[in-house]
């Protein structure tokens, strides 16, 4: 079997969500979309498995609440105990609600960061890395869907035109 | 079309004759007279623990008792004023009355007593104090048991009632399926409105005693009460409050028949009119809710104030009607009813409860937070009186509000399953019950407080009057806003 695939546009969002859901029921693999935007529900119409990025998150929030915690407690406790505002600062949890905002802006600083330094790893995105999207248009206005051929080439093409595709080609791929 | 089930209906009237019963006889049980009071505190003292903690008051008195008259009023006492031989700080005075009148019944404890107070009579003295005052306290608790009760489901559908006019004004299209389940809610509003503003009524005129600045004795004493009666005063109070529930009731009633006309209607005239109208009900509410709060609620404890309660009451009560409409939204998808109501509608119910649980959070502790770092004595007395006599419950309240639902209700999965939501609900439900409890009993029963046959019969009896109101309500129109505009996009959310 060659590596050919075919490339689909649309040029709708909408009209993008029926054609997967159609090619999907027809048993045609997708390969990969190229969309100008995020485009809402197409993982679940694609068929992707769930997202794990949430759990990280939690996870990265706990580390940045630990470290938040930790640091304020080396800072205002151990290294140099002051009293502000009649409060000495002999115990972490008698200051506690001093160090709450700390504590909530570290949770959401790692988890944000942390969180999209995993999505760029998992996307294996870095800087000056070049683009791998086949179609210049799919950054303007344009959706591509990019489908293994397999079978009768002629009838898949005729099968993508009839899902409101502007343009239907097949590419050797290496 | 929903049809009342019998079995509901009679759920209903069970949890009303129960809660009726259950706060009868709290009215009934509480004490009359000094006398009524000296005999339940004597045979309190006798339980095990009486004696150490009176003795532990009594250390705590002594040191407190110099700074005591910095506080020239009580904040929370009712009419102890009448005999005073010490003005002090209530938990100083409470404490301070609560040993001497140990040490007067057992002389187990006459040092402390000697060392607050210079002799016997003026022990006497306090003691006689300290037994009105305790009085006053136990005679409040029935009514502050319906108040806070009456108050708190009445602000659900109050709550409710402003998320509708937000999906209005905000023309959302994944919540017109829920909007007859909002109106249902909704239309609580007139009979809890009603009730709390009878409260009221019977406040002003001296029935009960929730509200000290109602009282000219107090007042004559109190400079702070006396600068602010141009404000704090019986008929500007209750005119106001006939004002705002007034336009409340006006916007609901007037939106509910446009939505049901636009069932029926050929354009989007009637829309068009509720949405011009929630939009002009949403400025009126806000304001109005802040003062609601400031009257109804803060107003408990004149002296103290602080800017933010509004928006800290309405993030409590929001939180909860949406709880509440997420939960309808269950049972009556239950019985196979609101066929269009999907789990992703479900699931952002969750986030909103989960969203307003947190935002709850981010107040109560702004709140908190500035008021603990200031420690100014005149405002850090209303967390010390809930850290002190209220410890439980005003902990408990956090986790209950904050900890278990954000724990709950994170996971994306969990916000679409029934029985998670449902969970999550009660808990924020009871937490935000407890919360409502924190703000009203600390200045009306202080350390008198008690979850007992009073505070449960009257959450009873308002659930009773809530389910029957709202399922009513519910049975008289169809499900289903058929003929709003943004029917069809509602039909087809899916996240």
């Amino acid at each position: 079997m060659s590596n050919k695939v075919i490339h689909v546009l649309y040029n709708d969002d909408d009209i993008l969500m029926d054609a997967v859901r159609q090619t999907r029921a027809a048993h045609h693999h997708i390969e990969e979309i190229y969309t100008p935007f995020p485009v809402h529900g197409l993982d679940k119409a694609m068929g992707l498995a769930p997202t794990r990025i949430a759990i990280t998150s939690f996870l990265y929030g706990l580390v940045g609440l630990s470290v938040a915690t930790a640091m304020m407690n080396y800072i205002m406790i151990q290294d140099w105990p002051q009293d502000i505002g009649g409060k000495p600062s002999f115990s972490y949890i008698q200051n506690m609600p001093a160090f709450v905002p700390v504590m909530f802006e570290m949770t959401v600083f790692f988890a944000a960061h942390l969180m999209v330094i995993t999505f760029y790893m998992r996307s294996k995105l870095w800087p000056f890395k070049e683009a791998e999207n086949p179609d210049v248009r799919t950054t303007d206005d344009h959706f591509l869907m990019e489908v293994a051929v397999h079978g009768d080439e002629d009838q898949m093409v005729a099968f993508f035109e009839k899902t409101g595709a502007v343009e239907v080609k097949v590419i050797d791929k290496h | 079309m929903y049809t009342f089930s019998s079995r509901l209906k009679t759920i209903a009237f069970v949890l009303m004759i129960l809660g009726i019963l259950g706060v009868g006889y709290s009215f009934f049980t509480a004490p009359k007279t000094v006398e009524d009071v000296e005999r339940i505190l004597a045979a309190d003292s006798h339980h095990g623990g009486g004696h150490a903690d009176a003795a532990h008051h009594g250390d705590a008195a002594h040191d407190a008792h110099a700074s005591a008259t910095e506080e020239t009023h009580s904040h929370d006492a009712v009419k102890a004023h009448d005999t005073t031989a010490v003005t002090a700080h209530d938990s100083v005075h409470g404490a301070a009355a609560v040993a001497a009148h140990d040490d007067h019944n057992h002389d187990a404890h006459a040092k402390d007593a000697h060392a607050a107070h210079e002799g016997h009579d003026d022990a006497h003295a306090a003691h006689q104090e300290h037994l009105e005052h305790v009085l006053h306290q136990q005679q409040n608790k029935p009514w502050a048991a319906v108040y806070v009760a009456a108050l708190f489901f009445m602000l659900i559908s109050l709550g409710a009632l402003a998320f509708y006019a937000i999906q209005y004004a905000a023309q959302a299209g994944w919540s017109p399926v829920l909007f007859r389940v909002m109106e249902g809610v909704s239309s609580y509003l007139i009979p809890g409105a009603i009730i709390v503003f009878l409260l009221l009524v019977a406040g002003v005129m001296g029935w009960h005693h929730l509200f000290v600045w109602m009282d000219p004795e107090v007042v004559a004493k109190d400079h702070l009460i006396q600068a602010k009666t141009g404000y704090l005063n019986g008929p500007f109070f209750l005119i106001r409050a006939a004002i705002f529930m007034g336009g409340w009731i006006f916007y609901r009633q007037y939106s509910r028949k446009n939505s049901l006309a636009q069932d029926d209607a050929t354009d989007n005239r009637f829309y068009k009119k509720n949405f011009k109208a929630s939009a002009a009900f949403l400025v009126f509410f806000i304001i109005t809710e802040s003062i609601m709060s400031w009257d109804w609620i803060m107003s408990v404890d004149p002296h103290w104030y602080s800017t933010l309660f509004g928006w800290y009451v309405f993030a409590s009560f929001f939180v909860s009607g949406i709880t509440v409409i997420a939960m309808i939204t269950l049972y009556l998808k239950s019985l196979g009813l609101l066929e269009y109501v999907n789990t992703s509608h479900i699931h952002d119910l969750a986030k909103f409860m989960f969203g307003i649980s947190v935002f709850w959070t981010y107040l109560w502790f702004s709140q908190f937070m500035l008021i603990w770092y200031a420690d100014i004595p005149e405002e850090i007395v209303y967390f010390i009186t809930r850290i002190e006599k209220y410890n439980l419950p005003f902990f408990g309240m956090v986790v209950m509000n904050f900890v278990l639902p954000i724990l709950i209700l994170l996971n994306t999965d969990f916000k679409r399953l029934s029985w998670i939501v449902v969970m999550a609900g009660i808990i924020i439900l009871c937490g935000h019950y407890v919360d409502f409890f924190n703000m009203i009993m600390p200045a009306t029963v202080g350390d008198q407080w008690f979850i007992g046959a009073g505070e449960i019969g009257a959450i009873m009896f308002f659930l009773g009057l809530f389910i029957f109101v709202v399922f009513t309500t519910l049975a008289k129109a169809p499900l289903l806003a058929k003929r709003n505009p943004l029917i069809e996009e509602s039909k087809h959310f899916h996240y």
